[in-house]
């Protein structure tokens, strides 16, 4: 519940006690927001009083007099200067003529009430008004929100770009002043590593632009029925070169047969991510096990390594953008520190999520369920050829 | 140029270390590298450097300061390069190399990352009156 302050402004005494009492226990509900508003009020009976009452507390909402013994209700959102910009003033006047609205309107008066009006009137502007104060801080609050994660994900982006290009800047000036001689393949690690990192640095752009295309939802998506045994077997063979590189071994534990509605590349994310992840961070003679299960409506895609595990404080901040983590064995393996973040995405395109279980030292395990890619039984084989493209 | 003198070079970024270590050899001096606080304190139990060369962020963002601090309680005299990115990574402006945050940090001095082969070889010159 929020308590929004109110001035009000006005000679008449009676005035001042009628309105005090309309909003006495007077609750604005903000269903929207599961939230509500009540009001404290304060009086001033003239335009100086009222002056020296905003100095002294700043209102939420100020109800005006116009016609006031010393100065005008104009004269005071003059004086009361920059200190007024952002409070809501309601004009009360007896004169409600179009010259006095346009006026107040002009130095930002939210709205007017015309004098006399009955306390139901009183209320619903000060509803209005109450809603228009609420949502205006809301979206401002909204909007610092947006820009403090943007922030965020800019300055953590920019540090993970600028540290493969220093390491591949540091090689260039050590080759420009031909630290090993005037020998070009005394430089072949050197080159080797700057390619190394390249490689990095573009998996880590290739990988941001797939997860903001996700976000954006303006990835182009080709729900089709899919075979997912062979999806997984090719996921298997992409990272096969890896794997033995490694020394690690990759299993497969597939059903005979198992289709989905899916899409192809978003599959392909899943497999290979979760295979590249089993086989970096797995140990020499390890395995990685890529298992598909369907049951219930849901598709479970298993990966489980033999690999170094993690400790519970590290599978918790695991799912973070750009979160690896960093230890004696993780230092370097290198990552982009965006692949779990889109995993996590695509799945949830098909009402779906990513779960962790892992051991330190033992290994880890990623299950993937996906729900709408419901199992179809059969091929779907379509009436009309032309949709194959028989014809080329 | 012969020397006996000793340099540990510390640093998480396994390429970073590697560029400063071949510029540090090809100098002559003997190398010993880590790439974290914890591999460099255990380092520093059969190794005594003439100089150390560190990264300021590595498995925290404060290790770089911690193994300074080590190394100067052990070894007083010995002079300490502090390698820095923090203000590209944080949006903190160090003012890195004003002498007061040198001292406060008790590196002798603070370089920008990356740090240039001959901004380096000067500086560890310089240091170690050579």
């Amino acid at each position: 519940m929020q308590t929004y302050k109110i001035l009000i402004v006005d000679d008449e005494a009676g005035m001042r006690s009628g309105a005090e009492r309309s909003l006495e226990g007077f609750e604005v509900p903000l269903e929207d927001f599961s939230d509500s508003v009540i009001f404290s009020v304060r009086t001033a009976a003239t335009g100086l009083e009222a002056v020296e009452a905003i100095a002294a507390d700043k209102p939420d909402m100020v109800l005006l007099d116009y016609k006031l013994p010393d100065i005008t209700g104009l004269e005071v959102l003059e004086r009361t200067g920059e200190a007024a910009k952002d409070i809501i003033v309601v004009m009360i006047t007896a004169f409600a003529s179009l010259e006095v609205a346009v006026n107040a309107t002009k130095r930002g008066a939210f709205d007017f009430l015309a004098k006399p009006f009955t306390p139901e009137e009183l209320r619903s502007t000060i509803q209005k008004a109450a809603r228009h104060i609420y949502l205006q801080r809301k979206a401002r609050r909204l909007e610092e929100e947006k820009r403090q994660v943007r922030f965020e994900f800019v300055s953590v982006l920019a540090h993970e770009l600028k540290s493969p290009l220093a390491a591949v800047e540091g090689y260039m000036h050590l080759i420009k002043e031909r630290l090993k001689g005037q020998e070009l393949s005394s430089y072949d690690s050197m080159v080797d590593r700057s390619l190394i990192r390249m490689g990095g640095m573009r998996k880590l752009v290739m990988d941001m632009l797939d997860l903001t295309r996700l976000e954006s939802g303006r990835k182009k998506r080709e729900i089709a029925p899919l075979d997912l045994v062979k999806q997984a077997r090719n996921a298997a063979d992409a990272v096969t070169e890896q794997a033995k590189a490694a020394g690690v071994t990759i299993e497969l534990t597939l059903p005979e047969e198992l289709r989905a509605n899916a899409d192809a590349g978003e599959m392909d994310i899943i497999m290979c991510n979760l295979l590249t992840n089993a086989v970096k961070y797995n140990k020499p003679g390890g395995k990685a096990t890529l298992t598909l299960k369907a049951s219930d409506g849901w598709i479970d895609i298993t990966c489980s390594d033999t690999g170094i595990g993690m400790t519970k404080d590290e599978t918790a901040r695991l799912f973070r953008e750009f979160v690896r983590i960093k230890n004696e064995h993780t230092r370097n393996i290198p990552g982009s520190g965006l692949g779990l973040s889109i995993i996590n995405k695509v799945a949830q395109l098909y009402g779906g999520d990513i779960s962790v279980d892992s051991e330190c030292g033992k290994g880890t395990s990623f299950r993937v369920r996906l729900r709408s890619a419901a199992p179809v039984p059969q091929p779907v084989v379509s009436l009309n050829p032309a949709v194959h493209g028989i014809s080329q | 140029m012969i020397t006996t003198k000793n340099i540990l070079i510390v640093d998480d970024d396994i390429d970073l270390l590697e560029q400063t270590s071949l510029t540090m050899k090809a100098e002559g001096y003997r190398v010993a590298t880590a790439q974290s606080q914890e591999q460099a304190e255990e380092t520093l139990l059969e190794f005594i450097p003439d100089l150390a060369i560190i990264d300021l962020m590595m498995e925290h963002m404060d290790s770089g300061f911690a193994l300074c601090h080590h190394i100067k309680k052990l070894y007083p005299e010995v002079p300490v390069i502090m390698l820095t990115a923090v203000a590209a990574a944080t949006g903190i402006d160090f003012a890195a190399r004003q002498d007061g945050s040198a001292s406060w940090m008790k590196a002798d001095v603070l370089l920008d990352k990356p740090a240039r082969p001959e901004q380096l070889r000067g500086e560890v010159r310089r240091l170690m009156r050579i």
